[in-house]
């Protein structure tokens, strides 16, 4: 296990490297003077002109080789320092505590609401594989899970805000806000999943050894509790893993619909705008993020099954 | 079971939208407003137009719909004889939101801050901003006619010294508007109370929000439903189908913001002014706009009505005549080749526009004019890319053609953006075009000389030379929920009236 954790540490280090140096070079390649599109960024669209161009060159130095610019990143990056954003003159860290923190907080709302609709629903199926509810759910996740999530966000909104008046149909600010967004998040999220519990489901249901409890007179309940679940955990938290990852992604189009401050947003602005702190931090955080999350995946399936690491 | 019991709620459900659906013009207490813009951070050079909006800071001068200039934080205005000295009389009993009081100091700190950072200002031929006494003096290089209207543009407004860091860096914002932000969230959400000491008595509605929402569907539905009370730029087809909607009431006006179409007219095929007129012959202005912007406001000249005198129905409007146009272009000695292009010798007649997508109807207006030109034997190649690359290739030559949108009204008065776009070229305007008359004329009217008749004549060059070709008008369209009372829709787009809402009764 510590050696498992100790090769997560060094990837974080690895991946934390990689991800400088390639976000450096990539921002290096993108095509259009810089100076250009930071003032575009910063003045807007019809505002951007040679002179302010000028000025931003002058401020941010931006004719110093590019090494240089880089250098001074990896030392200020030892220090834990993000440096500031040249679109907004603010600190990266605290940019990215709103956005990252903002799509982290739907991201988690939608992945727990998808957990109490996908797995319970896919057990129950899984458990009477065949069965109505079984057939009723292939349907369902199908359909759930074949309609794009704009779509979905747009059929909510004009349903439960425009019809039905219950809910606010777009903004952040208010616990309110949370559950129409993340509501489109978790039904395609629990379309899958509930895929993957009611297989994992029904490949122990119909394993010798639940029959042998069965036999033996455990009721369903016991059955389940002792022989069931931690026998489909190791298969639905690594999926759940994944699915983190899939969400953080899938997030950037939801954000956009429901006007949610994001990172898929920030990011973007800054790459237009030419934000190479914003976008080396960003994508320096993301990668780290998710080290980690593998490594708690890790742990958590080590937990559920420990007998890999005595093998 | 469960099947009936979910039938049970379906019903359930339908009947209460009834209930629900006469509960929209209830409000919370809370003024919300949407819009596209989103706050970058607290400085009026890059946020201000949202900060303006929200009335919670103002500028000296203020304009009226009208495009009349009217006191804001300064009362009274008077150059002096030579024109190169402007005094500005402020108001009095006027506090910033951090309960330091509005002073000429404070005034010629944030206007020489924001002169210091890229910005019309900059462009002004100022020598100095300084406190003289009570009152405000700006100096001047040479006389300057549009100085009072520069100073009501959103980049001028006026912040409290406690607002700038020692760097000119903008930390807060702290005006002396109607509201006081209480929370700024970059990019999309501004939180604001009433200010209980504003100088022009508290406002209607205590508390506001400022949500920015990039999608215009999202901006619709809002409105539809009740959560936001001003959506501003609504998009053609959420417009139609919110007129629809009676909890709702749109707002249209007339916009001093034109679509036009950048040449360079150092280009060889472009340098003759008759291929530029007859590019501009070869657009079905009507049919682009009603197709595109969904209303009836083809551009037939530079300047949309609103802009009152800078606009004149003397002018022979720009017309829609394929013909002549080819005429035109073989009397400049261009034949229609093999696949129907227009060639001269060597030369082949294409060209590359550049456009953007940062508003969606640049590049649907760029592939209608691609058919239109393809008409006459042009060829056209679309490259829709970032709006700076526009400068970039106006400053080192290699730009064609541009489709861009100019707002003419960032300051009321139209002179100072044809002061930078057309005295003679700028990166928003002309290209290779110097037409010395032109430049006189505009250079004499900034000093405060001249009229009517020199306005008149300096339209006349833009119409018959074409250094810029327009096509569209805009108009600004809103939806304000019936809940409220006293919105307006600013044809300068710089404010919504919101200190003067309230709640309907």
């Amino acid at each position: 296990m510590i050696r498992a954790l100790g090769y997560r540490a060094a990837q974080a280090v690895l991946v934390a490297l990689l991800v400088g140096v390639l976000t450096f070079l990539m921002m290096q390649a993108l095509p259009g003077d810089m100076a250009f599109r930071i003032a575009a960024g910063r003045y807007g669209y019809d505002a951007v002109n040679a002179a302010a161009a000028d000025a931003v060159r002058q401020e941010l130095g931006l004719d110093r080789p590019a090494i240089e610019a880089f250098g001074l990143w990896l030392r200020d990056l030892l220090r834990l320092d993000f440096g500031t954003s040249v679109i907004s003159g603010a600190p990266v860290i605290d940019e990215i505590r709103h956005q990252l923190g903002a799509s982290l907080q739907l991201a988690g709302a939608a992945l727990a609401l998808s957990l109490l609709i996908g797995p319970p629903v896919g057990v129950l199926a899984g458990l009477r594989a065949g069965g109505w509810l079984d057939r009723g759910l292939l349907v369902v996740s199908t359909a759930l899970r074949s309609v794009p999530q704009f779509l979905m966000g747009l059929i909510l909104i004009v349903l439960v805000s425009i019809h039905l008046g219950w809910l606010p149909a777009a903004g952040h600010g208010r616990p309110a806000h949370f559950i129409l967004p993340s509501l489109t998040l978790a039904l395609g999220l629990a379309a899958v999943s509930a895929r993957i519990a009611r297989d994992a489901m029904a490949g122990v249901a119909a394993s010798p050894f639940y029959a042998f409890g069965r036999w033996k007179g455990l009721s369903e309940g016991q059955m389940f509790r002792r022989h069931g679940l931690r026998n489909i955990g190791v298969a639905l938290v690594t999926f759940l893993g994944l699915q983190f990852v899939m969400l953080v992604e899938g997030v950037v189009v939801i954000e956009s619909i429901f006007g949610w401050p994001g990172i898929g947003h920030a990011l973007v602005h800054a790459i237009f705008g030419r934000d190479v702190p914003m976008v080396q931090g960003t994508a320096l955080l993301l990668g780290l993020g998710f080290v980690a999350l593998n490594a708690a995946v890790d742990l958590a399936a080590h937990w559920i099954d420990p007998r890999g690491a005595r093998a | 079971m469960l099947s009936r019991r979910l039938a049970s709620a379906a019903v359930i459900a339908v009947l209460s939208t009834a209930a629900f659906s006469t509960a929209a013009f209830a409000h919370d207490g809370v003024l919300d407003i949407a819009a596209p813009f989103e706050i970058k951070d607290a400085d009026p050079v890059t946020s201000g137009n949202i900060f303006i909006k929200m009335d919670v800071a103002e500028t000296l001068v203020n304009v009226d719909a009208e495009g009349r200039l009217t006191p804001g934080l300064a009362t009274a205005w008077q150059a002096s004889d030579d024109g190169l000295e402007w005094r500005f009389t402020l108001r009095e009993g006027v506090l910033f939101h951090d309960g330091s009081p509005f002073t000429a100091e404070a005034a010629a700190n944030a206007l020489n801050v924001a002169r210091a950072k890229p910005g019309l200002l900059e462009t002004a031929p100022i020598a100095g901003i300084a406190a003289d006494g009570k009152d405000l003096v700006v100096r001047l290089s040479e006389s300057f006619a549009p100085l009072p209207a520069f100073l009501s543009e959103y980049r001028s407004l006026i912040y409290a010294p406690a607002a700038y860091a020692q760097d000119g860096r903008v930390t807060e914002v702290i005006g002396t508007g109607a509201y006081r932000v209480t929370r700024l969230e970059a990019p999309l959400r501004l939180e604001a109370e009433a200010f209980a000491d504003y100088w022009g008595g508290a406002p209607g509605i205590d508390r506001a929000t400022y949500q920015a929402v990039g999608r215009a569907e999202t901006r619709a539905l809002l409105a539809e439903s009740g959560d936001a009370d001003y959506v501003f730029n609504l998009d053609p087809a959420s417009t139609t189908r919110l007129a629809s909607v009676n909890t709702v009431e749109i707002l249209t006006v007339s916009v001093p913001r034109t679509l036009l179409l950048k040449v360079n007219a150092g280009h060889p095929a472009l340098s003759d002014p008759r291929a530029r007129q007859a590019l501009s012959m070869a657009i079905d202005r009507e049919g682009l706009a009603q197709a595109i912007l969904r209303f009836p406001a083809g551009g037939t000249q530079l300047f949309p009505p609103a802009v009152g005198e800078w606009h004149s129905d003397d002018l022979e409007p720009l017309a829609y005549d394929p013909d002549a146009a080819r005429a035109l272009l073989a009397e400049l000695g261009w034949t229609p080749g093999d696949d129907g292009i227009l060639t001269r010798g060597d030369e082949r007649f294409s060209l590359v526009l550049t456009t953007f997508p940062d508003r969606p109807e640049l590049p649907l207006s760029a592939a209608v004019l691609q058919q239109m030109f393809a008409e006459i034997g042009v060829e056209m190649v679309i490259d829709s890319t970032n709006s700076s690359e526009i400068p970039v290739r106006h400053a080192d030559g290699t730009l064609d053609l541009a489709l861009i949108n100019r707002n003419f009204a960032l300051v009321p008065d139209p002179l100072g953006t044809l002061l930078t776009d057309y005295a003679p070229s700028g990166d928003w305007g002309a290209m290779n075009w110097d037409n010395p008359e032109f430049t006189s004329l505009i250079r004499a009217l900034a000093q405060g000389k001249g009229g009517p008749s020199e306005r008149l004549r300096a339209i006349e060059i833009l119409q018959a030379d074409l250094p810029v070709i327009p096509i569209a008008w805009y108009q600004q369209t809103a939806a304000v929920s019936k809940g409220i009372t006293g919105a307006v829709i600013d044809p300068y787009e710089r404010n919504i009236g919101l200190k003067d809402i309230r709640w309907a009764e």
